[in-house]
């Protein structure tokens, strides 16, 4: 057990990987060996992850020096060398959220897919994808944040187009065009960072900056977070959303949307860590303006979409808009810090981990409902309620908590966010609540159209249980946090909170 | 292709080949390494499909082995890292050893010796069997999918 922590973070990359490399081999072996393989090394991956998750919220920060004689030496000679991972509160809580939704996504892809050739290599880029994702929230230096956001990209991009059907290549195209840029972008602000100290460790650069900071940081800073928020996909980068989500596979689709919420925190721990001092309230009123203007874009697109899958998408923005809303709050009190800002950035941290489990509970019941149905093409659908109830009660779920209803999760983060945010401005508030309502208009209407009516009278495929079971625990895990807000509130995202306001820790635990 | 063409293929193999196992084998003391290795090597693929034509394409064994080669290539590099947890992930267990590739570097300007940089020789072989069969597996498919076949 405390071999498994103490070399956690390198691990929780490292697994991933080697399944992926694992996989197409053992793939000739037979689709149970292949399944059990992807399976089994995520839920490991996961174990670990929330071990690491355990031991960082008991005893503060842990680095890793890739190739170290021990982990911890990081510094030898008051210098920053090596690869270092370094995983905070803030890190860990991220990273827990992506890798349970990559574990339920690998359990609902298994019967999701037809069995096809070459399915070793769709599940070779599902890990490389997780594995992406791990090391752009461990990776604590700014390089190896580059390798991993290409990996992520070129990994989605894949994955988008790998079945060949409808648009799909025209998706792909325009995600690996929007990935490509963003991912020159990340290089060009992380080139002028290392020309300019010399170094690309973020925790020595952020004690750098801390002491002074000239024109070029800025210059950098706006690079870096541009190509950012490329990944999320706010406002006005938004345009990959919708494509990506109406063609791409159901699981690749949850994989993009958590891949986009760790493309946020990369933000905010460069914006509030490494970039503390630089980042003034001007860049926390660029996030806040950002965030409000992707709620409205993305909730008014949402409305007149007849795709469901599309409609998803707009939302999907709108969501991310509700983050950049809570946290560039956040950023905009920070110095100095004052309670609502506190506050809201709690609560834009907590949007991130239901935004993850909100969106892709009603996303996956969606492709669930066009799976039994076998139709791509939903427009004719109704009833299906008296057929399949679960699907209808997760659906159900995903709407209440998305729209922000008691006492789901979504509500819970969604007042920490409206109760703070108008300090800064009341018109924010007002903003977000409209958005909130208009979302559960939006959804009501699908629920309405696809579930309640006349009995569904075509044929209906059966609801496999590796379907059911991924569902049933995003449920579960959405009415819990929604019971237990508070004592969430205070475990997981408190901590993290206070792992981004006091760079302080994240920068002494590498030098 | 014409003859000449053939010839000349046949004639250059064996000394593209040695020249990208040098520079893959010599990755830890001369600029290069397992990726520019494998690229020489795989551009006698390119050569030889050009002058064979596709069918040359199946003789290497076709897209299945090259695949499975390229996974077996990545696999060795992330288990060589694997194998340094006893330090930490990816630390260089035989260097400075005295076993295989652990001498110690000489200090100062010297000639070089290959018998050294424990682990780095060994993901550099890694490194040069995954590119290898990925670039061959890349032309094979884009040569099997043009409309013109060249000889």
């Amino acid at each position: 057990m405390t071999f498994l922590v103490e070399h956690g973070p390198a691990i929780a990359i490292a697994i991933p990987f080697l399944a992926a490399f694992t996989v197409p081999l053992v793939a000739k072996l037979g689709g149970r060996v292949r399944d059990g393989c992807v399976v089994l090394s995520l839920a490991l991956t996961e174990f670990v992850v929330l071990m690491l998750a355990g031991d960082v919220l008991a005893n503060g920060v842990r680095t890793y020096a890739l190739g170290a004689s021990v982990p911890s030496l990081t510094a030898p000679a008051g210098f920053p060398v090596r690869i270092i991972l370094e995983v905070d509160a803030m890190s860990a809580l991220i990273s827990l959220v992506a890798m349970t939704i990559a574990f339920l996504a690998s359990l609902f892809s298994l019967k999701l897919i037809p069995a096809k050739e070459g399915l070793g290599k769709f599940f070779a880029l599902f890990l490389l994808l997780s594995a992406g994702m791990m090391g752009m929230c461990y990776t604590g230096d700014f390089f190896t944040l580059f390798v991993f956001f290409e990996i992520v990209s070129i990994s989605s991009a894949g994955m988008i187009s790998f079945f060949r059907s409808g648009e799909s290549f025209e998706a792909a195209f325009k995600y690996m065009v929007i990935s490509v840029t963003a991912g020159l972008f990340l290089l060009f602000g992380v080139g002028i960072l290392y020309g300019n100290y010399g170094m690309l460790n973020m925790a020595a650069i952020a004690g750098e900056v801390a002491a002074g900071h000239s024109l070029l940081d800025v210059a950098a800073i706006s690079l870096i977070a541009s190509a950012l928020l490329f990944k999320s996909g706010s406002f006005p980068v938004h345009m990959w959303k919708p494509d990506v989500f109406q063609e791409a596979p159901a699981n690749v689709v949850v994989m993009i949307l958590t891949s986009s919420l760790v493309g946020l925190y990369v933000l905010f721990r460069i914006l509030f860590t490494v970039f503390g001092t630089v980042s003034t309230a001007v860049a926390g009123w660029l996030i806040v303006a950002l965030g409000a203007v992707s709620i409205i874009v993305g909730v008014l697109m949402a409305m007149p979409q007849r795709n469901l899958r599309r409609m998803i998408g707009f939302v999907a923005i709108a969501e991310i808009g509700y983050v950049m809303l809570g946290v560039g709050t956040g950023l905009v009190s920070m110095q100095p810090v004052n309670a609502f800002g506190v506050n809201a950035l709690s609560g834009g941290l907590f949007h991130i981990v239901n935004d993850a489990l909100n969106m892709s509970l009603i996303f996956l019941a969606a492709c669930a409902v066009a799976y039994i149905t076998e139709r791509r093409d939903l427009s004719g659908v109704g009833g299906l309620a008296h057929r399949s109830a679960p699907l209808a009660v997760f659906f159900l779920i995903g709407l209440l908590a998305i729209s922000g209803i008691p006492p789901m999760n979504g509500f819970a983060s969604k007042l920490m966010i409206f109760e703070s945010v108008f300090f800064l401005n009341p018109l924010l508030s007002v903003i977000g609540i409209t958005g909130s309502i208009l979302m559960l208009a939006v959804f009501v209407k699908v629920f309405v159209a696809l579930f309640l009516g006349t009995p569904y009278e075509g044929k209906l495929r059966k609801t496999p249980k590796t379907m059911l079971i991924p569902m049933f625990v995003l449920s579960v895990l959405i009415i819990l946090l929604g019971l237990f807000a508070p004592f969430a509130v205070d475990t997981l995202i408190t901590p993290a909170a206070q792992a981004l306001l006091d760079p302080q820790a994240y920068i002494g635990g590498v030098i | 292709m014409s003859i000449i063409v053939k010839t000349m293929v046949c004639l250059i193999a064996v000394p593209v080949t040695v020249f990208g196992l040098y520079v893959v084998s010599h990755g830890h003391l001369t600029p290069g390494g397992g990726f520019p290795g494998g690229t020489v090597i795989a551009t006698l693929v390119a050569l030889m499909l050009v002058a064979f034509g596709k069918g040359a394409g199946g003789k290497l064994g076709g897209r299945g082995f090259l695949s499975s080669l390229e996974s077996i290539g990545l696999f060795l590099f992330a288990f060589v890292a694997f194998l340094g947890m006893g330090s930490t992930f990816f630390g260089n267990f035989l260097a400075n050893t005295g076993g295989i590739f652990g001498d110690p570097v000489a200090f100062g300007s010297n000639p070089g010796n290959v018998n050294t940089g424990g682990v780095i020789p060994f993901m550099n072989l890694a490194v040069g069997l995954e590119v290898f069969a990925a670039l061959s597996l890349i032309i094979l498919i884009m040569f099997t999918h043009s409309k013109e076949d060249t000889p």
